[in-house]
C-alpha cells in the first residue's frame, strides 16, 4: 500500500530572470511502514523532494499524492493543518524550542498544533520520552543537552502527534558518527514500535546504508538502479 | 491561549535585557503622563476654581445681550424684575443648585475728594454673594472680616485702586454715576475693606450693597444685570446648563421675543430673553484651560509615539532574531493564526507590564506628592498648596491606549511571523 506517489515531479525555482530546476520530472512511490532515504550530493534535490513531500513547497509540475491527497495545490492554511495532522519533521538543527524544556518541546504540538487533553497528553509525552531514553532529562532546557539528546528530543517532537509519515532532512549531518548511528537505529526502532512510516536525506556513505529503501537523487533525477537497498531489511 | 502567554512570558524573558529596557521606557512614559495629568488638572482645578469661587460663579445668566457689550456695563440690558423672577424659578427647581447672587453692575466714577478715576461696582446681597462665591471674604486684605462683609453705605474697594488713590480702611469716597435716564448721582460711601485682585474679569471690581446701588442708579424697580449661580458639584456644570437653558427657553423679557437660553460661549436666544453662560465662557483663562488640555494632549500623543516605537523595534527584531523558530513551528503544523498571537502576547505583555508597573509608580508619587504639600505661587496669590489628583477614569483612558498601541505596534511583526514561509525561514542563517 502506497502512502506516497510521486508521478514526473517537477520543481523549478527562479532565481532573477533564471529558472533553476531542481527536481526534473521524477517518479517513485513509498510504501507503508517503509524506512526511505533519499540520499545524493549537495544541490542534487533531496530537501526540495522533502520539502514537497512535507506540503512546505508546492510542485512546479506533475502529481504528488500523500496520505491519498493531492498535496501539489494545497493552499498555505491547508498545507499547515496536513502537516500538523498527518506529519512530523526533524530537522538537521534540531530546531528545539529554547525557551521550553524537553517535555514542553515534545508538548508543544499537542498543545499549539492539536489539541489534547492534559492527562492524555501527559502520557504521551512520558512514553516518548522513555522511548527515546530522555525521561531523566525532561526538564532541561534545549541548551542543557548534547546533540544527539537534542535529536532524540526532536524525534520524539516528531512522533508526539502519532503522524503516519516523519520527515527528517539531514538529521544526522551535525552529530558524530556513533551518535547518528544510534539516532537512525531510534527512528528504526520508532518505526516498528509505531508503525510510522519514515523518510530521510542524507549524504553519509554509513548512514544510508541504514535505509531499507534508498533513492539516489543525482542533478534532480533519481537514478534507474535505485529502490531497494543492497542489505535491505525490509 | 495560556501557553501561549506562558511561552511569550519566557521569550520576553529570554531577552531580558532588551525586554527591561522596553518596559522600563513605557514605565516612564506611564509615569511622566499620569503626574503631568494629575498636576497639570490640579493646577487647573485650582485656578478654575479660583475664579469662580472668588467672583464668577460656576454660571452666571444675563439679559440676551449684555454679555456682549459687558464693557460698557449697559444698564438698558438690565434683567427686568419678571425675568428675573423667571430665573430664580428655574433655579429652585435644580437640586444641583447650593446658591444664586444677583448683581447690579455699574460703571462709575470714583472719587476721594482730591482724585478721581473710574470703577466697575458689582452691587450685592453679602449673604448671596458669599455662598455663591465663598472665597470673597477670603479676598479682604484690609479691613473688616468680621460681621457682615458689607453693610449699607459701605464698599470693598480692589488693592490697586486703594493703592493709586491712597485710600484706607475707614476713608469716605464718592461714588459717582449715570444712570438709563442719563441723570448722573452721586452717593457718600466709607470703605469698609481693601480685596486682593483676582485675575480676569470682575477680579478687580469693588462691591457695594444692591439696594445701594440700586439708590445710586435710582431704578424704580429691582434691575439685575447678573445672576451668579454656583453649583453643589462642579463637575455637573454641563448638565446643569443644559437644563437651566432649557427651563429659560421661550421666555421673552419686557419688550424682548422669546427665543433659546443659550448655547456655550454664543449666547443665543431672541431679544431680550436670559441667556446662560458658564464660567468658560466668561473668563479668559478658559483658554489657558484649553491649552492645559492641548499639552495633555500632546504629552499623550507623545506616549504613544514612544511606546508604538519602543514596542515596535522590540517586536521587528524579536521576529528577525526568531525566523528559523518561526520556521520550525510553522513547519510542525502551528496554525498562522497561532504564530501571530505569539508576537501579538508579547507586545502585549511588555504593554501592559510597563502600564502596570509605570500606573504604580505614578499613583505612589501623586500619592506622595499629596503628603509633601508642595507650595507655590500664582499672581498674588502665595503659598497655594499643589493637591495632584488623578481621575480613575483618566488612568483607565491611559492605561488602555497603551496596551491597545502595544497591541498595534505588535501585529505588523507578529503578521510578518505568521505570513512567513517555512521553507525560507528554515534556510534562514
Amino acid at each position: 500500500m502506497s502512502l506516497i506517489r510521486a508521478e514526473q515531479l517537477v520543481k523549478t525555482y527562479r532565481a532573477g530572470e533564471v529558472e533553476v530546476p531542481a527536481v526534473k520530472g521524477v517518479d517513485f512511490t513509498i510504501e507503508v511502514k517503509s524506512f526511505v532515504t533519499f540520499v545524493g550530493p549537495s544541490g542534487s534535490g533531496k530537501s526540495t523532494l522533502l520539502n514537497m513531500i512535507g506540503c512546505l513547497d508546492h510542485p512546479t509540475d506533475g502529481k504528488l499524492t500523500v496520505l491519498d491527497t493531492d498535496v501539489g495545490s494545497m493552499d498555505r492554511r491547508a498545507a499547515a493543518n496536513f502537516r500538523g495532522q498527518h506529519l512530523g519533521f526533524v530537522f538537521q538543527d534540531f530546531n528545539l524550542i529554547p525557551v521550553l524544556t524537553v517535555y514542553e518541546n515534545i508538548e508543544y504540538p499537542l498543545i499549539m498544533v492539536q489539541d489534547w487533553p492534559a492527562e492524555k497528553r501527559r502520557k504521551q509525552i512520558m512514553r516518548l520520552l522513555e522511548a527515546v531514553d530522555m525521561s531523566e532529562q525532561a526538564q532541561k532546557r534545549p541548551d542543557q543537552i548534547s546533540g544527539g539528546q537534542k535529536q532524540r528530543v526532536a524525534i520524539a517532537r516528531a512522533l508526539a502527534t502519532n503522524p503516519q509519515l516523519v520527515l527528517a532532512d539531514e538529521p544526522t549531518a551535525n552529530l558524530d558518527h556513533d551518535t547518528a548511528y544510534r539516532i537512525i537505529e531510534l527512528m528504526k526502532k520508532m518505526r516498528d514500535e509505531l508503525g510510522t512510516t519514515f523518510v530521510f536525506s542524507t549524504h553519509d556513505p554509513k548512514i544510508m546504508g541504514e535505509a531499507e529503501v534508498i533513492f539516489t537523487l543525482d542533478d534532480g533525477r533519481i537514478q534507474p538502479s535505485t529502490g531497494k537497498a543492497a542489505n535491505n531489511h525490509a | 491561549m495560556l501557553n501561549v502567554i506562558k511561552i511569550a512570558l519566557r521569550n520576553l524573558a529570554r531577552f531580558g535585557r532588551r525586554t527591561l529596557l522596553t518596559s522600563t521606557l513605557i514605565t516612564l512614559g506611564i509615569v511622566s503622563v499620569l503626574l503631568f495629568v494629575a498636576v497639570a488638572g490640579s493646577f487647573k482645578a485650582m485656578m478654575i476654581g479660583q475664579f469662580t469661587d472668588a467672583v464668577l460663579g460656576h454660571i452666571e445668566v444675563h439679559r440676551k445681550g449684555y454679555v456682549a457689550s459687558i464693557d460698557s456695563l449697559p444698564l438698558n440690558l438690565n434683567m427686568q424684575p419678571a425675568m428675573v423672577g423667571r430665573v430664580e424659578q428655574a433655579l429652585k427647581k435644580l437640586d444641583a443648585v447650593e446658591a444664586y447672587s444677583s448683581r447690579v453692575k455699574i460703571g462709575a466714577m470714583f472719587s476721594n475728594f482730591t482724585e478721581t478715576t473710574s470703577i466697575r461696582i458689582n452691587g450685592i446681597d453679602p449673604q448671596a454673594e458669599v455662598a455663591t462665591t465663598p472665597m470673597l471674604p477670603g479676598r479682604i486684605t484690609e479691613g473688616g472680616k468680621e460681621g457682615p462683609v458689607l453693610k449699607r453705605g459701605e464698599i470693598l474697594i480692589p488693592l490697586l485702586l486703594a493703592r493709586g488713590m491712597k485710600v484706607k480702611v475707614g476713608d469716605t469716597i464718592v461714588l459717582v454715576a449715570t444712570n438709563r435716564e442719563g441723570s448722573v448721582n452721586g452717593k457718600t460711601f466709607t470703605v469698609r475693606a481693601i480685596l486682593e485682585s483676582v485675575s480676569g474679569p470682575s477680579g478687580r471690581d469693588g462691591y457695594i450693597q444692591i439696594d445701594d446701588a440700586r439708590e445710586l442708579l435710582r431704578m424704580k424697580e429691582a434691575e439685575v444685570s447678573e445672576i451668579a449661580i454656583r453649583l453643589k458639584n462642579p463637575a455637573q456644570l454641563d448638565r446643569v446648563y443644559a437644563q437651566l437653558s432649557q427651563e429659560l427657553t421661550g421666555f421673552a423679557g419686557k419688550g424682548g421675543n422669546a427665543g433659546a437660553a443659550g448655547t456655550p460661549g454664543k449666547g443665543g436666544g431672541g431679544g431680550g430673553g436670559p441667556e446662560v453662560h458658564t464660567w468658560a465662557d466668561l473668563s479668559p483663562f478658559a483658554s489657558i484651560a484649553r491649552m492645559i488640555d492641548l499639552l495633555t494632549l500632546f504629552i499623550k500623543i507623545m506616549l504613544v509615539s514612544i511606546v508604538l516605537v519602543s514596542i515596535m523595534n522590540v517586536m521587528v527584531m524579536a521576529v528577525y532574531e526568531r525566523i528559523r523558530e518561526i520556521g520550525t513551528i510553522s513547519a510542525i503544523g502551528t496554525p498562522p493564526r497561532k504564530i501571530l498571537s505569539l508576537f501579538l502576547a508579547e507586545g502585549l505583555l511588555l504593554g501592559v507590564g510597563g502600564t502596570a508597573l509605570g500606573t504604580a509608580i505614578a499613583l505612589a508619587l501623586i500619592y506622595a506628592l499629596n503628603i509633601w504639600k508642595i507650595t507655590f505661587n500664582f499672581g498674588m496669590q502665595q503659598g497655594l498648596v499643589l493637591s495632584p489628583a488623578i481621575r480613575a477614569a483618566d488612568v483607565v483612558i491611559v492605561a488602555v491606549m497603551v496596551v491597545i498601541v502595544a497591541l498595534l505596534a505588535s501585529l505588523q511583526p507578529a503578521w510578518k511571523a505568521s505570513r512567513m514561509d517555512p521553507v525560507t525561514a528554515l534556510g534562514h542563517v
